[in-house]
């Protein structure tokens, strides 16, 4: 293969430019193709997103809009083609314009987990000792708590907000990260690059940042994907319990909530939001099994 | 007896199918063992040697496939056979013994259920007689105090010991074919000399055929009967021992032949002869012979035009090889052990000076851990090097020469004892903590090419990095200067875009070199840099550290556990055992008698890719004693084949200096064991 070459006749890093770094992030979303989870995954997954995305030109009616009409006879119809809650708002908008806080929540839970969890994990794993062990000590401890009591607690405190919802998911799925990463550390610190980039007298976070944590990055996304879905999950438990985002924006835990007495009567109510959380769900468990099999392939 | 072949390969094709198609790693292969007989199978990594291991018992998986052709055993077709025909056939007819016995072994069983279980399963024999068998095998292997050996799990016994309990599990089904995957490669030389004996000895007892692959020329010697070379999956030599390595007609062959610094060479009569290039993947297959790109007798329009196939050898019955030019080229030479040049001692400063260097792990008890007891890794080390010689350390696994190079390096600190570059204390000083001056002058050259480079940057980037923190390099100086030093490891300079999953073992090792010398070391110390590397390989990296070496004027600190290479690259020679230098001295001194008993049994053991070679043999019995519980005399004294009494156990051994500065620590006095161990050579 021919690189291109600099004025100074040296061979340019392929990754530097900005093309090649398009070039080579395309051929690693192309990898997906070859696993059907992963295709399917990544399809489920980016379905949401447009949706979300385009909700405000897609979704029918505004999400909160009732429909008198509607109220008596609320079964999906030509004019809503999910049916209307009991209020007469449109299941359909509120189900698109419901996918816009979770998508937000969720990964950038899921981001803040791995940034505090990546940081506390490799300090643990590459450290070791006793800094090792009262990391450990210290998310033992969080994780030992039953979760949604503890959410119920913070969030009942502090008030349900976006941020403090993400604040929570971040705090109580970092340690989990941190535990994997530990693990990957404890594993990596003694190849011979680390002493290698000891030997010419790199800094500690240098080790850890540039040399450790890159290897680290493939366990590191199949994790972060299945913990988007299982944040999904939750964001959608703390709707049903009424402390997820406040009301009336439509969440989908909230939606559940507000109609599952009329279940037996109605359940389409609840049921469309249930398949809402559910397929995205799947498709971020799907995107992770994929990616394992990608991983593993090489 | 019958004719029939044990196991016959006929015009056998095999494909591995994967994301990039099909990929044709055997085109065509034809062999036949007879019954009774040992057929070596040699060739570097790559070449398709374990493909055809596990082709011969259906192995190979879901990607692989057996795409034409026939493999018989004992007459039958081995793809006719039906899953319960196959499973009576693997590990009673034909067992299988691989590289890493701790994979074929059961963690959780103890050693004595595993080996009833064969003949349990296989001969349905109770539980008393399979005991009682189990008992005999081994006994066979070797393995004192078989009862106990029973009880034990795997993991409380030594490398060379589970081998031993896995070739017992292979023999015990009394198998008619037993196929060896590299059985010693992760083994000591004095043990894989005594794993060899005692397979040689097995098979002639026990009238089983043996498939025996390896890539050391050596091992396969001590074993086989025939051998056959193989080369990008195809056969290219075939014979028996005794023809091919007598008079091997093919390059690749001879090649082989040439590049192993056997233990007459001296980096100062000739370099090693090295092959250039490296296998062409499957699907890169030239039309011709596939060893044309790297042959030096090619000639374009004969040897590249059709496919060449395997042809006698006029005048010798049964060797084979496949080369068109195979009658013109002449014998091949063997390298005589000529003259060495006089050794010119130059009166250089010392570089580095080590004494009494002591590393102890330290009693560690955890919070909730059992406590473990003192490691004694080092126990008062002295050595020097001068300036632009070098020096080789010599040992088995836990004779502690990693934990020496990682104290000189700064990855570990010394308990006691002092260790001086260019007249700097550096044996307590991590490597953190070191001056900038300090840290450039002392580099290091790691063993594991997989592992010295970080898979997720460029190769540009390692030397690009090492360049900026140990000389300030900046920009376009620094892009210089990258270019310039892989130029100087011979490497293009394309090559700084690549990660290094798309190096070879020997780039990358290469690149390692390039990465060390960056800051313009003074002193390089290079722990097994090339005992990953395939012989082809391999020589040609010793000679770019002999080359650089006298470019630079470097000190080189080379930790080794193959004689043979420190035999060509070393001027000074120290041999270690259970932490402690044994003997040292000048390489010739080491060479000759007389020799410490522990440097005897490892010269005795190297093995020689040379039939000729018969040589008293000493076999070392029993594993290294831990380092937790040292002997209070001479650490050597357990095993050692020359103990004189009770004083060895007892007295540590008094270092025994003769001129030229050569030191053995032995309570034999040196004359009588110069005596002695001429006359065990002379026999």
């Amino acid at each position: 293969m021919a690189l291109p070459t600099l004025a100074n006749g040296l061979p340019a890093a392929p990754a530097r430019t900005w093309p090649g770094l398009a070039r080579s992030w395309a051929r690693q979303l192309a990898r997906l193709g070859e696993s059907r989870p992963a295709t399917i995954g990544a399809t489920l997954v980016l379905l949401w997103v447009l949706l979300a995305a385009l909700a405000p030109l897609i979704a029918p009616y505004p999400p909160n809009a009732n429909d008198m009409a509607a109220v008596a006879r609320p079964t999906p119809s030509a004019a809503h083609w999910l049916g209307t809650d009991h209020l007469g708002r449109d299941i359909l908008s509120r189900i698109l314009w419901g996918a816009r806080p979770v998508l937000t929540v969720a990964p950038l839970a899921v981001l803040g987990a791995a940034v505090l969890g990546s940081l506390l994990g490799l300090t643990a794993g590459y450290r070791g000792g006793v800094i090792d062990l009262a990391i450990g000590r210290a998310c033992d401890i969080v994780l030992s708590f039953p979760v949604i009591i503890l959410y119920m607690i913070i969030l009942a405190h502090f008030g349900s907000s976006a941020i403090n919802i993400v604040a929570v998911l971040t705090l109580t799925k970092a340690p989990i990260i941190a535990r994997i990463v530990r693990g990957l550390t404890i594993e990596l610190r003694s190849r011979e690059y680390v002493a290698a980039a000891k030997m010419r007298g790199e800094s500690t976070l240098y080790v850890m940042l540039v040399e450790i944590l890159p290897n680290a990055r493939g366990p590191l996304i199949v994790d972060m994907c299945l913990r988007t879905g299982y944040n999904v999950v939750i964001i959608g438990a703390l709707g049903f319990l009424g402390i997820g985002l406040p009301p009336p924006d439509p969440d989908w835990g909230g939606m559940v909530k507000d109609t599952y007495g009329m279940m037996s009567v109605w359940p389409h109510m609840a049921l469309f939001p249930c398949a809402a959380i559910s397929s995205l769900v799947i498709g971020f468990n799907l995107l992770a099994v994929g990616l394992r099999e990608i991983g593993l392939r090489d | 007896m019958t004719d029939t072949p044990i196991l016959a390969f006929e015009h056998v094709r095999i494909s591995y199918f994967g994301r990039m198609g099909e990929s044709n790693v055997v085109p065509d292969l034809t062999f036949q063992i007879a019954p009774g007989e040992a057929m070596g199978l040699v060739g570097e990594s790559g070449c398709g040697k374990s493909t055809v291991a596990l082709a011969a018992m259906r192995y190979l998986g879901r990607s692989g496939r057996v795409t034409g052709g026939r493999i018989l055993f004992e007459g039958r077709d081995v793809a006719d056979l039906s899953a319960s025909e196959l499973c009576a056939l693997r590990g009673r007819r034909v067992a299988m013994v691989y590289q890493d016995p701790m994979a074929s072994l059961n963690p959780v069983m103890t050693v004595g259920r595993q080996l009833m279980e064969v003949p349990m399963l296989h001969e349905g024999l109770g539980a008393g007689a399979a005991r009682a068998k189990a008992l005999d095998m081994l006994a066979e292997v070797k393995l004192l105090d078989g009862e106990r050996m029973m009880a034990r799990y795997p993991h409380q016994l030594s490398g060379g010991q589970q081998q031993r309990i896995v070739i017992a599990m292979a023999l015990i089904a009394e198998p008619s074919l037993l196929i060896m995957d590299e059985p010693t490669t992760g083994l000591d030389v004095t043990v894989e000399a005594a794993v060899l004996d005692m397979v040689r000895e097995l098979r002639h007892r026990h009238r089983t055929s043996v498939l025996f692959i390896s890539h050391n020329l050596g091992t396969v010697v001590r074993v086989s009967d025939r051998i056959g070379v193989m080369y990008a999956g195809e056969l290219v030599e075939e014979g028996s021992i005794r023809q091919v390595f007598a008079n091997p007609r093919h390059p690749y062959t001879r090649g082989l032949l040439d590049c192993l610094p056997t233990l007459g060479r001296d980096k100062r009569q000739a370099p090693l002869v090295s092959i250039p290039g490296q296998v062409s993947s499957a699907q890169g297959r030239p039309p011709g012979c596939a060893f044309a790109p790297r042959c030096s007798h090619a000639e374009p329009g004969r040897c590249t035009v059709a496919p060449i196939h395997l042809a006698g050898v006029a005048g010798e019955s049964g060797h084979l090889a496949r080369c068109v030019r195979e009658a013109e080229l002449p014998r091949r030479e063997r390298p005589r052990p000529g003259a060495v040049a006089a050794e010119v001692r130059r009166a250089a400063p010392v570089a580095v000076e080590i004494e009494g260097l002591t590393k102890v792990y330290a009693d560690r008890r955890g919070l909730f851990g059992s406590p473990r007891a003192p490691v004694r890794a080092l126990g008062g080390v002295d050595l020097h090097v001068s300036k632009g010689e070098t020096l080789a350390i010599v040992g088995e696994s836990g004779s502690g020469k990693s934990t020496l190079a990682r104290v000189l390096a700064g990855l570990e600190t010394a308990s006691a004892g002092r260790a001086r570059i260019d007249g700097a204390e550096v044996g307590a000083l991590r490597v953190e903590s070191r001056p900038l001056a300090l840290k450039r002058a002392l580099q290091m050259v790691f063993q594991n090419p997989d592992s010295t480079l970080n898979p997720s940057h460029s190769v540009g980037y390692a030397i690009r990095r090492a360049l900026r923190r140990l000389r300030g390099m900046k920009g376009s100086e620094e892009a210089g200067e990258t270019v310039r030093l892989l130029d100087v490891v011979r490497l293009p300079a394309e090559l700084a875009g690549r990660k290094p999953d798309r190096l070879s073992g020997g780039q990358k090792q290469r690149v390692a070199i390039a990465r060390a010398l960056a800051g313009n070391p003074a002193v390089i110390v290079a722990d097994e840099p090339v005992s990953a590397l395939d012989v082809s390989v391999q020589a040609s990296v010793i000679n770019l550290l002999s080359e650089i070496q006298a470019a630079r004027d470097t000190t080189l600190i080379f930790i080794s556990h193959d004689l043979s290479v420190v035999r060509y690259l070393a001027d000074e020679v120290a041999v270690m055992y259970l932490g402690v230098v044994v003997e040292s001295g000048r390489a010739a001194d080491i060479f000759a008698p007389p020799f410490h008993p522990y440097t005897e049994a490892l010269l005795s053991a190297v093995p020689v890719p040379d039939p000729e070679a018969q040589r008293a043999r000493i076999v070392l019995e029993g594993p290294l004693p831990s380092a937790t519980a040292l002997p209070r005399g001479c650490p050597f004294s357990g095993r050692c084949p020359r103990r004189i009494g009770a004083i060895c156990d007892e007295t540590p051994p008094p270092v025994q200096t003769r001129p030229g500065g050569h030191r053995i620590a032995c309570h034999i006095v040196v004359e009588e064991l110069a005596q002695l161990q001429r006359a065990s050579l002379g026999a």
